[in-house]
């Protein structure tokens, strides 16, 4: 409302989103937080029997992780908020103001974990003999600070699940300590040294067969994955379980809509049976390693993936029809702003608008204007999660009804929980459906402010 | 100001004093664009030397050298801008998102720029031996790197350039328009002279350090790639002062103030002696001396510390009236927020009214999707009526678990959590009844 609306009409704003953020934890987890210290185990390992071939086998991996979390990792990172911050500007602003301190903090672990990466990758032959030592510990502050940034950010991603008592008292310590903040974190600890175990698999693949080592090191790697199995089994569950509860708090309705309860019940399933593929793989390593089929190492990784993306699927679900439960909805309309709105219309205080009311000649389009205010944070007119062929599956082909789409819209939150009710007001709910009935037959591309600005209309 | 969008504010407090905030903005800037300058600057220099480097192995090494400065400084580059950001973020937040939005295309490519910059300069540093008879090729991966080093800045300078001017913003029509106001480039420039001359006084003192693997280099043939550093850090300085003056003329005048011309003098009074201490550095190459080199870097420090305090209090001077306008703007909104939210009917009042109305009432949210006599998402009521003649409880079960039946229509959602069952008894009746009455 208060910003140009940056909009992406075929790929949709929330999978750009999306496709940042999966890839970042998809890196960070396996790569960074549980990476490091498996990495810094080897060199331990390796020191103590005093065998050179863990030490390079070990640097080896380094120099690939260090690799890709400095970059596709790191800017990934960022990427997540700059792209937020396109999408959804509200959202992120009020978690900054939020979170400010969380954020301050966060980025000074941040820095630290950044300098002693760079150090611990870039002295590894150098700081050898009396050394070692000096850099083995390294290695494990390095993997404490890898952790520390992943548990600072989990609790701003929980935040946006429950907001918790911050509601009413509106402090920092409340909003960190928020329901859903130690199951996840006791969730994703788990799942990120598993990873890293199945990532460091996906390159021992690659290791020739005549290297004794390498059976070895897929030993020490599995009894690694092994050792976290039961940590992630019980921290998924403990997860998995605060989930209704979470959007009991954050939703009037549709607890037990098929759609979740057919979900929530393939949550499960997938969950208990890549945990014992991995279980099964990893004992199978651990005790001989001989019969691991090689190409078959780079399968956990996958399997690792999709669990959390599918998580990082149920965080999304959980969080709609809200940004921030409770207070801010997707949409980008704060939830006390609604009575408001919803009797004077969202048109009359958009800033970037190019139409500030509904008159009968302007219908259509200022039912555009109220499309693009409302509904573009999730749907696009005809490419991802298009409104036509949403309009489609509902109306079927025959001729689409202004007053049934009309009234639709007044509950559309009672009719799908995971959309945030209708922010605008009658004249505008009514311009709406003009809008998407004039779909059916012309069509229309909404370009966003990159490309078109803002629109000179604009009077206020 | 005139014709200059009025957003409302985000509606929760700083979190901490502004003026607290503003220091720690600018402080942290100076902290991030020093290593941007050393990751661009560097690259420039790596991709320089390696020219030369062709005919003579010295300056081949030298650019190796200087390419492992880079791979330290673009992380360093990367995390600290995490600071400022958040900072310009907390500070600035509808203008600083509204120029986002404006030259959305271009800031999000940032992501994917910086990825592939990052990727080269490993693949160039680590491919150095592997390429050595290929130069071309690693030539070229480096001056793709430098390349993509060179369109980041801008993108970030064009952004943080577009939200100072408001009433600009009707004009932009993407990045590029927004790369066409007048201050753009002399600013561009101005940062690209102050990243090669920031880089060649670093690698004066890098070098100067016995482990480091210039060491050698430079305190070979008595210290001519010192001398090369320091006239480097020279020109690029003196080419300021012809740049600088064209910054400050194509400034739009609504920031400045007295303010920024004292704090721009004293950065150029401070410039001066620094420039006139390297030109004697010059003049005696074969000694270094850390007490002269500390003194120019001071110097050259607290330039750069009143250059940034200068844009900093442009940026105040231009935003003020409009955060103004938006304090004010917000106040009246946030007021009208709190009298709609207490005038606004509560659900009890509408419990309260039940009666012979609330069945058809509460219909209204099926209504949606059932109309009386034709499909509309939902079967029409006559024929839900004809299935549940005189077993309203059906309608109740199927309503709080709908099942699939219909292979043509959508699933229906749940009602269950909205409604209780006397009220899905109630809506059920009515359905009945209004078909029966052939009338909703
Ligand atoms: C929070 C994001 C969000 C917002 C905001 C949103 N929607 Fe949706 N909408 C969805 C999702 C997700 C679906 C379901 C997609 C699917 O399951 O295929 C959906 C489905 C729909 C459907 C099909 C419903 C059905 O029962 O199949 C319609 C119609 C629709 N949206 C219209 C709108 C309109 C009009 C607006 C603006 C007033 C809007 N939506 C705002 C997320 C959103
Ligand atoms: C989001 C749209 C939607 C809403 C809202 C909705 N329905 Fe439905 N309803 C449907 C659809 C679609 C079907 C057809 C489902 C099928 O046959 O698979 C249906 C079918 C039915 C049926 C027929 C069941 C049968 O056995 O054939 C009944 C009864 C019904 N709805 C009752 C209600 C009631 C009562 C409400 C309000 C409390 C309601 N519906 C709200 C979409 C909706």
């Amino acid at each position: 409302m208060d910003f140009p609306v940056f909009h992406l009409d075929f790929l949709g704003n929330r999978l750009l989103i999306a496709l940042i953020a999966i890839l970042h934890t998809v890196i960070n987890h396996p790569l960074a937080v549980g990476g490091l210290p498996l990495i810094a185990l080897m060199e331990w390992w390796g020191h103590r029997k005093d065998d050179p071939r863990w030490d390079r086998t070990a640097k080896k991996i380094l120099f690939v992780f260090f690799i890709i979390t400095t970059s596709f990792g790191a800017l990934t990172g960022v990427g997540i908020w700059l792209s937020t911050s396109l999408v959804n500007p509200t959202a992120i602003g009020s978690l900054i103001r939020v979170f400010f301190w969380a954020w301050f903090t966060e980025w000074i672990v941040f820095v630290t974990e950044v300098c002693l990466i760079l150090a611990y990758y870039l002295t590894w032959d150098r700081w050898s003999g009396i050394l070692k030592g000096r850099h083995i510990r390294f290695g494990f502050l390095l993997a404490g600070a890898s952790w520390a940034t992943m548990a600072i950010i989990v609790a701003i991603l929980s935040f946006m699940m429950d907001t918790g008592n911050w509601l009413t008292d509106r402090s920092l310590l409340s909003a960190v300590l928020n329901p859903v903040y130690l199951p996840q974190l006791s969730f994703r600890t788990p799942l990120a040294m598993v990873m890293a175990g199945a990532a460091a698999l996906f390159i021992l693949a690659f290791e020739s067969r005549k290297n004794p080592l390498r059976d070895e090191a897929v030993k020490l790697v599995c009894r690694w994955m092994l050792a976290w199995s039961p940590f992630l089994a019980a921290g998924s569950y403990w997860y998995w379980r605060v989930i209704p509860k979470s959007m009991v708090a954050n939703m009037s309705t549709a607890l037990t809509t098929q759609a979740f309860t057919a979900w929530y019940d393939l949550v499960l399933f997938i969950l208990l049976w890549s945990i014992a593929f991995l279980v099964a793989f990893a004992g199978l390593g651990a005790w001989k390693p001989k019969w691991v089929w090689r190409p078959a190492m780079i399968i956990p990784f996958f399997v690792l993936a999709a669990l959390l993306a599918d998580f990082e699927r149920a965080r999304e679900f959980i969080r709609k029809p809200y940004a921030i439960a409770n207070y801010l909805y997707a949409n980008g309309f704060r939830k006390d702003d609604y009575p408001l709105l919803q009797s004077e219309g969202i048109l009359k205080y958009a800033t970037f608008a190019s139409i500030h009311s509904v008159t009968p000649e302007n219908r259509v389009l200022a039912g555009r204007e109220v499309f693009v205010l409302a509904c573009t944070r999730c749907h696009t007119v005809g490419g991802v999660n298009s409104i036509v062929s949403k309009l489609k599956t509902m109306y079927g082909a025959c001729p689409w009804n202004e007053d049934a789409i009309s009234s639709y819209l007044a509950s559309i939150h009672q009719a799908r929980s995971f959309m945030p009710p209708f922010p605008g007001n009658e004249a505008e709910r009514k311009a709406l459906a003009s809008y998407l009935v004039s779909l059916q037959t012309r069509g229309d591309f909404i370009q966003g402010a990159q490309t078109i600005g803002i629109n000179p209309g604009l009077t206020q | 100001m005139m014709n200059a969008p009025v957003s409302h504010d985000i509606p929760l407090p700083l979190p901490a004093p502004a003026a607290f905030l503003k220091v720690l903005l600018v402080v942290s800037f100076i902290a991030h664009i020093l290593f941007v300058n050393l990751m661009v600057g560097g690259t420039l220099l790596t991709l320089f030397y390696e020219w030369r480097g062709r005919a003579n192995r010295k300056w081949d090494r030298v650019a190796f050298e200087i390419a492992r400065t880079v791979t330290v400084n673009k992380s360093l580059a990367v995390v600290l801008g995490v600071a400022p950001l958040l900072l310009i973020n907390v500070l600035y937040t509808v203008w600083f998102y509204s120029s986002n939005a404006l030259t959305g295309t271009a800031w999000i490519m940032i992501i994917p720029l910086v990825i592939a910059a990052f990727l080269l300069t490993y693949l160039h540093q680590y491919s150095w031996e592997r390429l050595r008879d290929h130069k071309a090729i690693h030539l070229s991966i480096v001056a793709g790197a430098a390349a993509l080093f060179l369109m980041v800045p801008l993108i970030f300078l064009v952004n943080i350039n577009l939200m100072l001017f408001p009433e600009r913003w009707l004009e932009v029509h993407g990045f590029f328009s927004a790369l066409a106001l007048p201050n753009v480039f002399p600013r561009y420039f101005h940062f690209l002279l102050a990243s090669i001359a920031v880089t060649a006084i670093f690698l004066v003192g890098w070098a100067s350090r016995k482990g480091c693997g210039l060491h050698v280099l430079v305190e070979d043939q008595g210290g001519l790639l010192r001398k090369e550093f320091y006239s480097i850090c020279l020109v690029a300085s003196a080419a300021q002062f012809l740049i600088g003056p064209v910054v400050l003329m194509t400034l739009p005048s609504q920031g400045l103030s007295f303010g920024l011309l004292i704090s721009i003098s004293c950065g150029v009074a401070l410039a001066i002696p620094a420039l006139l201490l390297i030109w004697k550095e010059i003049q005696r190459p074969e000694t270094f001396s850390k007490g002269r080199y500390a003194s120019i870097v001071l110097l050259l420090f607290g330039t750069v510390l009143f250059m940034a305090s200068g844009r900093h209090l442009y940026r105040e001077t231009a935003l003020r009236p409009h955060q103004e306008a938006m304090r004010i703007k917000t106040e009246q909104y946030q007021a009208a927020v709190e009298s709609a939210k207490k005038a606004k009917p509560s659900f009890a009042a509408l419990d309260a009214g039940a009666s012979a109305g609330r069945g058809k009432k509460l219909f209204q949210t099926c209504s949606a999707c059932h109309a009386l006599d034709h499909r509309v998402v939902g079967p029409p009521l006559f024929e839900i009526a004809r299935i549940y003649a005189g077993n309203p409880s059906g309608i109740v079960a199927w309503a709080k678990a709908p099942g699939k039946k219909r292979p043509d229509f959508p699933q229906m959602p749940a009602m269950s959590p909205m409604f209780s069952d006397s009220d899905l008894l109630e809506i059920a009746n009515y359905i009945l009844d209004s078909a029966n009455r052939g009338a909703l």
